[in-house]
């Protein structure tokens, strides 16, 4: 039932609103509603009630394991939420005056300053919302680099055919041609497809390592030396950052530019998909052309640096200084780890991966890369077992929800037919990891025993399978009362 | 560790799974020279205890002020249930719905905040949320652009909040589209169409109309929208949510209705928290849904037709796309929607217009207040919503210290984005000012100019 389906004309919430009703004054009619929008009236109960019982259909890392491939779905700690929240934090204006917002500043420097370590880079700019607008604010730097040097011919982004969706997509809004290049046999980048792409047009190649197959990119060096000989910039997709947290910085691979998703690897909630927040890092060079404003710290007070100081800045890309409240929980998070907490993520999340690829392997499934070690996440591919019974990555994916799992990644990368892309996050314990397997055994013997029920998954979730292309041919996007 | 739950027996028994003799082995793909030495900016880690008292210290620091500064940022009250329920760990905790059969509690709230969405603006369709409302204009014109085929030009008022005009300038300029500023009225702080031939003679994508404005005064939206639709562009509303429960929605201005509206969704339930997360909203006629950049939920139903939620339309959208994507965006602010969702619910229409004309009264009140001070009045002669821009006798930023000093922040100075109109402070009472707030800002202000 939706909310408004239980609203009754003039209900109302006495205690959350005025008591009594302003006049407004001087307005001309026109520009005053004739109709009071479609909200629902209903009582503060009702609501409660009513979003607590769709709060509990939802699937959530607080609730059920969550082995979602490239989107380290690792525990979002309590005290994070909680102590963004204290009262004086909420309470600040963002166009506050800088001396009224020295902790809240503090706090930011800091992180700036961790993060700077943690990825190697020369500055950090904490302003972008999401991974994708991250990318574009990376991007947009390579552009501002070549530009200001007079370098006008670079007009092509290289990206690997495993990247994410985001990838060419930020490339093209940046105005720039993508070049796909091509995955070899074990994972790695083609090299003689990269050598064969790059020149004098080339601005920049966007990469992840570990790549999407989760596999670490061997070559990542001499492919920094290729790139920057042609005059090119590498740019670092920090997605899978968690993976070498501790352990690699991205700044020694040879990156120039790159984004760090702090709703994945610096564990601030994902939300129901948002908000993220996504700091840039960059190399020396690219200092001048970093998103304002930046936090400073000059004399035992912390300031805003914005355009005025960095006249070559690519600007703003949001009113304030991007999602400033996740930047809080994840500056918590890294003062609880701690720097042995810090370099043990990596760690954990990678032996967590190769644990359960193992455990997958021995219950009988196929590996796309069985000779590579997991970086913190590996795929695996239903290809044999389709041809075979017809049943699908995605039948299996809904079966596993059946069974209180969230699913894997389906049918990404594209590379890899009928693929899971697993990852386990280093926060799971070996039971869960465990029990998890034995699930996925359950489900690979109904695969054989009775193809036809694993096929018509999920069971026993609040609803069986839905109907994507009655929702996409008939567009019903908002509700509309039905006529009495 | 903190958050790592491996016993030492268990790190030894996954090891011997795995073939492996220490977790270092796992890195043997990784070149040695990689490897980074021990982080040195990072400090040792706190216990919960120890990091709760830092982080209280740093809060006492920020201290709480009475908050008289809006420009583009409002505090409303917000009630206790909205974040009570928003931050359960089931919506706090979850990702994008992509499963959608484990997701159903997301997809619906999402579909109810669309439906919400598209009637407070009048319009057919909703997304279910962009980053800011800076971003979404960006977006929005983006859209206009794709959507005429032939001119990359877009109108925009100054009259439009000056930092979005920024992001937008820094968005769109990737793709060579034109950003023309237009001029605003010196008396009525309005965008006057009767001013607009110049620019109208050259073909534009779409114009920009901000109601309320930045300075607070509501423009002429009717006459804009038709002069916009005469020129054969799209008409882009920026508008403020709250302000709509009691102002004309975009959807029903002129004589067809704005196409696109967008805005700054965190007057709906959202902390001030120094600027973020936030949520941009992004409304539009139905004939442009294909190019509308985001996600989209839609209404189906299951095998056994039980009524579902899915992700649609996303053949729009990056990760089937790629680099013929309307957008490059991945994520909505769901947690910011939720939480929107759960305000404009508690609230309902009446709630909601309620605190819109109590904002708009305050404001009003405030200024006929101040102006009986000597050398405060006015700069704009048009109606006002909730915020209005004043003129003070003596440089701005002395006011502003002296009356920090007494606990009151008193407004934003016009100096950096308008040098133009002298000593000026935009000043904003919501419903969350009584009487007494506003006379003793009034008081201040007299002591501060004396």
């Amino acid at each position: 039932m939706l909310i408004f389906e239980h609203s009754r004309p003039g209900r109302r919430n006495y205690s959350q609103s005025p008591a009594t009703s302003a006049k407004t004054k001087n307005i001309p009619q026109n520009l005053l509603r004739k109709t009071p929008p479609l909200l629902p009236e209903v009582s503060e109960m009702d609501t409660v009630r009513h979003y607590t019982r769709l709060s509990q259909l939802n699937f959530s890392i607080d609730t059920e394991f969550y082995p979602l491939g490239s989107c380290t779905m690792k525990y979002n700690p309590r005290a994070c939420n909680s102590l963004a929240m204290l009262p004086q934090f909420l309470a600040r204006h963002p166009l506050a005056p800088e001396d009224t917002g020295q902790g809240y500043l503090a706090c930011m420097y800091d992180l700036q300053e961790i993060l700077k370590d943690v990825t190697g880079m020369a500055g950090v700019s904490l302003t972008p919302m999401a991974g994708a607008q991250g990318e574009l604010i990376g991007v947009m730097m390579i552009r501002a680099y070549h530009e200001s040097r007079g370098d006008k011919e670079r007009t092509e982004i290289i990206v690997p055919d495993a990247a994410h969706g985001t990838n060419p997509a930020t490339a093209v809004m940046c105005g720039f041609k993508v070049v796909e290049i091509a995955t070899d046999k074990e994972g790695n980048v083609d090299m003689a497809a990269l050598k064969a792409a790059v020149g004098p047009q080339t601005a920049g190649l966007m990469l992840t390592n570990p790549s999407t197959l989760g596999v670490f990119e061997k070559n990542v060096s001499e492919m920094s030396r290729i790139v920057h000989q042609a005059g090119g910039l590498l740019y670092y997709d920090g997605a899978n950052l968690n993976a070498l947290l501790g352990k690699v910085k991205p700044g020694d691979m040879g990156f120039d530019v790159i984004h760090i998703n702090l709703h994945k690897t610096f564990s601030t909630p994902h939300g129901g998909g948002g908000p993220g927040s996504a700091p840039v890092g960059v190399a020396e060079r690219l200092l001048p052309f970093m998103p304002v404003p930046i936090v400073g710290y000059e004399k035992g007070k912390y300031r805003w640096i914005t355009e005025k100081e960095k006249p070559q800045s690519i600007g703003r890309l949001s009113a304030h200084m991007g999602n400033a409240g996740v930047l809080l929980r994840a500056y918590i998070y890294v003062r609880l780890l701690g720097t042995d907490g810090m370099h043990r993520v990596a760690e954990f999340a990678t032996l967590n991966a190769n644990y359960l690829m193992a455990a997958l392997r021995e219950a009988g499934f196929e590996l796309a890369y069985p000779t590579r070690r997991a970086s913190h996440e590996f795929i695996v591919t239903l290809k044999a077992i389709k041809e075979k019974t017809g049943v699908t990555a995605m039948n299996l994916a809904k079966r596993l929800l059946d069974k209180g799992y969230h699913a894997p990644t389906t049918y990404f990368p594209t590379l890899v037919p009928e693929c899971l892309l697993i990852e386990p996050a280093e926060t799971e314990s070996k039971e869960t990891l465990d029990a998890f397997v034995s699930a996925m055994k359950e489900i690979l013997a109904e695969i054989e025993a009775q193809p036809d029920m694993v096929k018509g998954a999920p069971h026993l979730m609040p609803l069986r399978k839905l109907d994507d292309v009655k929702a996409a041919r008939e567009l019903d996007l908002v509700w509309k009362p039905q006529p009495k | 560790m903190p958050f790592i739950p491996h016993t030492e027996e268990d790190v030894a028994t996954m090891l011997s799974r795995i073939g492996a003799k220490t977790i270092e082995e796992l890195f043997d793909e990784i070149p040695i020279d990689l490897k980074c030495g021990r982080l040195e900016k990072v400090p040792p880690g706190l216990s919960e205890m120890e990091i709760t008292r830092l982080m209280m210290e740093r809060a006492e620091k920020d201290g709480i002020y009475h908050n008289f500064i809006g420009a583009g940022a409002y505090e409303h009250h917000i009630p206790a249930a909205v974040w009570q329920i928003a931050t359960r760990g089931e919506f706090y905790s979850s990702y994008t719905p992509y499963q959608a059969e484990a997701s159903q509690g997301t997809l619906q709230l999402l579909y109810e905040y669309q439906t919400m969405m598209a009637s407070l603006t009048g319009m057919d369709i909703s997304n279910a949320s962009m980053y800011d409302g800076a971003s979404a204009l960006a977006e929005a014109a983006l859209m206009a652009v794709r959507s005429h085929k032939t001119s990359r030009r877009i109108l925009i008022p100054k009259t439009v909040h000056p930092v979005y005009r920024r992001v937008v300038r820094a968005i769109v300029s990737n793709q060579h589209i034109d950003l023309v500023e237009l001029p605003y009225c010196e008396q009525s702080g309005q965008t006057l169409p009767e001013s607009l031939e110049e620019y109208g003679k050259e073909d534009f994508a779409a114009l920009v109309i901000p109601q309320p404005n930045f300075f607070g005064v509501l423009e002429q939206v009717d006459a804009l929208t038709d002069w916009a639709h005469a020129k054969n562009a799209l008409a882009i509303g920026v508008v403020n949510p709250i302000a709509l429960a009691m102002l004309t929605p975009p959807g029903e201005w002129g004589s067809k209705g704005a196409d696109i509206a967008v805005g700054e969704g965190q007057p709906l339930g959202i902390p001030l928290s120094s600027g973020g997360p936030y949520f941009g909203f992004m409304a539009c006629k139905k004939l442009l849904v294909r190019q509308i950049p985001g996600r989209i939920i839609g209404r189906t139903i299951d095998l056994d037709n039980k009524p579902g939620f899915v992700l649609t339309l996303q053949a729009r959208e990056q990760h089937i796309r790629r680099s013929k994507a309307t957008s490059n965006i991945c994520t909505n602010q769901g947690l910011m929607v939720t939480a929107a969702t759960i305000f404009m619910s508690l609230l309902g229409p009446e709630g909601l217009r309620r605190i819109a004309a109590h904002s708009h009264a305050n404001t009003l009140a405030l200024v006929e207040q101040l102006e009986t001070l000597t050398g405060v009045k006015r700069v704009f002669s048009g109606p006002l919503f909730h915020e209005a821009a004043v003129t003070l006798p003596v440089p701005t930023q002395d006011v502003l210290q002296t009356m920090k000093q007494q606990k009151i922040l008193a407004g934003l100075d016009l100096q950096e984005h308008y040098p133009e109109i002298g000593n000026a402070l935009l000043v904003c009472a919501t419903e969350t000012k009584t009487s007494t707030d506003i006379q003793n800002y009034t008081q201040q202000l007299k002591q501060a100019l004396s």
